[in-house]
């Protein structure tokens, strides 16, 4: 893909080969330009209008040569095409290239080739308050005999209103109703399983200090809920309120991956290595807009735009040590809306 | 040599007969020539800045030439599939149908990835410069009566461009993209009462939505969005055209007139030039620089993510919008009514546009201004609305850098936390500060006329032997032709 060298050359060579048309077109001899083209000193009054026909010979070469680089920028195109298919540098540079020696082509005709003229038109007077008298009286006029007109206005908005409505009603099947917002793949039991390999996480293998992505056994991985964060903390930072007595089996703790505040996954974890760092206990930050979470204090938001806790998963683990869900989320997983259940 | 000349005078008087034949041909069946004699002498007035809308305009054409070719390949599904196409790196991978399918755009279609980053550039430029655009309409009082409606149009196709460009690149489904997505939906369900309704009902479900959801995107991408552009392009330019191009002051012009290059043959030449430059640029730097590396991010899963991601410039400013907000809810009784993404996300550029949309009638009331105007101002001539102007920008494009204070924290080290906690005073003082600095700036230049921006500014003097200084002639900097420009008296109603 990356043919460095030769997209190289090129851009070098239509640098220079721009540069040359450049100092050609301007480094015109004033001589020449004010033979061909008699310089007509606008005159000082009101009327601003005028007219010249550069006839310039050496535009004419100018603009010529230009349209025959176009074409031929354009055929390499084509021939790029067939046999460097894919070198995208290659193909953007003799696409453009052409493109950007028609535009050249193209200004130097409208500047210096074609007869160059300065107009003067009047503007209408938008306001015609005659006409526009005569088209309320004309669009009134057509219901005259009308004898029952507000009735009949009446019924017409009427009959527009419910036909609109009708028409509109089938946007409805476009979803579920919104109760579906609180659907949730966890149950008590199902398994915590890695997002990769899908095998079951043990208790055993949650270290302190970091964090696994789990997803739930058999669910839909894609679904909203699926995503949990699984840490293992020490006693020292675990402060649960005492409603949530038992959601934590040796320090292992569970939460919703998908940030309360607008719905990104949360994928960073900070852990306090050395002692005093700016969060003196392990935080979760959503990457959006980085909402802060406590997973200690049960997903408590310290800092950011999330306005409620990160859903806590109660976790349990069985007699061969694999972690389980002891339920669902204690709140709806996923952005707020209006009447989301919160923890 | 003569019989080349002889050939080439055959051909063109050929043509010639083919032409007039044409034109009687077309003039029989539908007599539009005094419409077209109209059009080629139809006067654009001169300015740099008069292009910004026409680039936007080309890049448009780009992105319908390019987007069709990339719907051709594209596949919008989010079944799962495993990957083991000509990219070595993401064998094996897990991904969608989507994703999958533009990665084949990149590495298995011939000029493939030359037409997918041109395409994403387009937007780019598309964007920009439809902001450009718009400053230039704030800052020389293009949007006043009787362009306030096309203004109002402009402003709609901003909107709709921004979403198109969010749409356009979320259809990947890369890594980096369902993040932006799940933003999105976060935002929609933060609508207080149908915020629930109307995410599932976007879709199909909950995040990340049913199995249609990427055909829902495309149809919007590819036809919804592109054809009301469309419509409002053809608007935008027929209302131009009835009531003709704003034009500066200067030598003859009036507000009742319009003096500049007719459309025939000069601007138009031009203007195609411009068109080929845009397509030239966008093929060059398509072909060159890469943008949106989307085999690098990877497929994305709900439950993944990538630090330091970044949205496509024109959604920074809502990011850091969402980044600044504290976090404030409206929960009333343990319940949620407002959360937290709808500060940022929806009232913030809702609040943004209502003030762009709200700004041409609310200048009327407090000037008591309600003259049409043909001729534009200088900014520096109207220091109150150059410097609210600047204000306001300044405001909004703090907030779309604080979008990056994340990025600061990678490369300088300075504390995100700090970085916020300081922005979130800084967004209202530093907008304040930029108004006031601007308005004496815009006062002082309007009083002294001077042209900061326009090189030299001085005369060169020199004394005489009888001691009496003179400034020489020939070396004022003014170009030729500069001094036909009135100085100060182009205030509105200075009529010429």
């Amino acid at each position: 893909m990356n043919d460095g060298p030769k997209g190289l050359g090129l851009i070098a060579g239509l640098v220079v080969a721009l540069r040359v048309v450049w100092r050609t077109l301007r480094g015109r001899p004033a001589s020449s330009a004010g033979a061909a083209a008699p310089v007509t000193e606008p005159p000082r009054g009101e009327d601003p209008r005028q007219r010249e026909i550069p006839s310039d010979r050496r535009a004419e070469t100018w603009v010529a040569l230009l349209l025959f680089a176009a074409a031929a920028c354009a055929l390499a195109f084509i021939v790029f095409y067939v046999i460097e298919q894919f070198d995208t540098q290659l193909l953007g540079l003799a696409l453009g290239g052409a493109f950007a020696l028609l535009a050249a082509a193209a200004i130097v005709a409208g500047k210096m080739v074609v007869p160059q003229a300065t107009e003067v038109e009047e503007r209408d007077e938008l306001l015609d308050a005659a006409a526009a008298e005569e088209v309320v009286e004309m669009v009134e006029a057509g219901g005259e005999g009308i004898s029952r007109r507000g009735l009949l206005t009446c019924a017409t908005c009427v009959a527009g209103g419910a036909v609109v409505a009708a028409v509109a009603t089938p946007v409805a099947s476009l979803g579920p109703a919104a109760k579906s917002l609180h659907a949730s793949p966890w149950r008590r039991g199902v398994r915590l399983v890695k997002d990769v390999t899908a095998e079951p996480y043990t208790a055993d293998e949650i270290e302190i200090g970091s964090f696994y992505t789990a997803l739930p056994e058999h669910g839909d991985p894609e679904a909203l809920g699926a995503g949990v964060l699984l840490v293992r903390l020490p006693p020292r930072y675990i402060h649960l309120p005492v409603s949530r007595h038992g959601w934590a089996p040796h320090g292992l703790m569970a939460f919703s991956k998908i940030c309360p505040h607008a719905g990104c996954a949360i994928s960073l974890y900070r852990y306090p290595t050395y002692a005093p760092t700016s969060v003196a206990q392990p935080a979760f930050t959503c990457p959006c807009h980085y909402s802060t979470f406590l997973p200690g204090r049960g997903g408590e938001v310290v800092f950011g735009p999330a306005g409620r806790e990160l859903p806590q998963l109660p976790l349990m683990v069985d007699g061969d040590g694999y972690v389980r869900a002891a339920g669902d989320f204690d709140a709806d997983v996923g952005p707020s809306w209006w009447g989301v259940r919160r923890s | 040599m003569v019989g080349g000349a002889a050939v080439v005078s055959l051909i063109s008087r050929w043509a010639h007969r083919r032409f007039e034949r044409g034109v009687r041909y077309t003039e029989q069946r539908l007599g539009g020539a005094p419409m077209f004699k109209w059009l080629m002498r139809y006067v654009f007035p001169d300015h740099w800045s008069f292009l910004l809308g026409e680039i936007a305009l080309y890049s448009f054409l780009v992105l319908i030439a390019t987007g069709v070719f990339l719907a051709m390949y594209y596949v919008p599904s989010s079944a799962l599939t495993v990957y083991h196409g000509s990219y070595v790196l993401l064998h094996g991978q897990q991904m969608s149908e989507a994703y999958e399918s533009v990665v084949n755009i990149c590495f298995s279609v011939p000029a493939g990835l030359l037409l997918r980053q041109t395409h994403h550039w387009a937007a780019n430029v598309f964007i920009a410069s439809i902001v450009l655009h718009l400053m230039r309409i704030f800052f020389t009082g293009a949007y006043r009566k009787p362009r306030d409606l096309n203004y109002y149009v402009g402003l709609t196709m901003l909107m709709l461009a921004i979403l198109e460009g969010f749409i356009g690149y979320s259809l990947v489904d890369d890594l980096l993209s369902g993040m932006g997505l799940a933003i999105a939906y976060g935002v929609a369900l933060s609508i207080p009462l149908i915020g629930g309704q109307l995410a599932t009902l976007v879709w199909g479900g909950q995040f990340p939505g049913n199995s249609t959801f990427f055909a829902r995107l495309e149809i919007v991408h590819v036809f919804l969005i592109p054809l009301t552009l469309l419509g409002l392009i053809g608007v935008h330019l027929a209302m131009i055209m009835r009531q003709h191009h704003s034009q500066f002051p200067g030598r003859g012009r009036r507000e009742r007139n319009v003096v500049g290059t007719p459309m025939w043959p000069a601007y138009a030449l031009r203007s195609i030039g411009l068109l080929l430059a845009v397509t030239a640029v966008l093929f060059l730097v398509g072909g060159l620089i890469q943008i949106n590396p989307i085999w690098q991010w990877g497929p994305y899963h709900t439950y993944l993510s990538e630090n330091g991601a970044q949205p496509d410039w024109y959604i920074g400013w809502l990011i850091g919008a969402l980044r600044l907000m504290p976090n404030w809810e409206l929960v009333i009784d343990g319940r949620t009514v407002i959360p937290n993404p709808f500060w940022g996300g929806v009232a913030f550029p809702l609040f943004v546009f209502g003030v762009l949309y709200a700004w041409p009638a609310l200048e009327r009331r407090f000037t008591r201004d309600q003259r049409r105007h043909d001729l534009l101002d200088r900014p520096r001539d109207h220091p109150t609305r150059t410097a609210i102007g600047a204000g306001f920008l300044s405001w909004v494009v703090i907030i779309f850098a604080v979008g990056a204070t994340d990025r600061v924290y990678y490369r300088l080290g300075i504390s995100y936390v700090g970085e916020i906690h300081f922005w979130r005073a800084g967004i209202w003082v530093l907008p304040i500060l930029v108004f006031f600095i601007t308005r004496s700036a815009a006062r002082a230049l309007s009083r002294s006329d001077a042209r900061p921006l326009r090189g030299w500014q001085g005369a060169v003097m020199r004394r005489d032997l009888d001691g009496i200084p003179r400034v020489l002639d020939e070396s004022a900097g003014d170009e030729p032709g500069e001094v036909t420009e009135p100085p100060v008296g182009t205030r509105p109603g200075t009529d010429g």
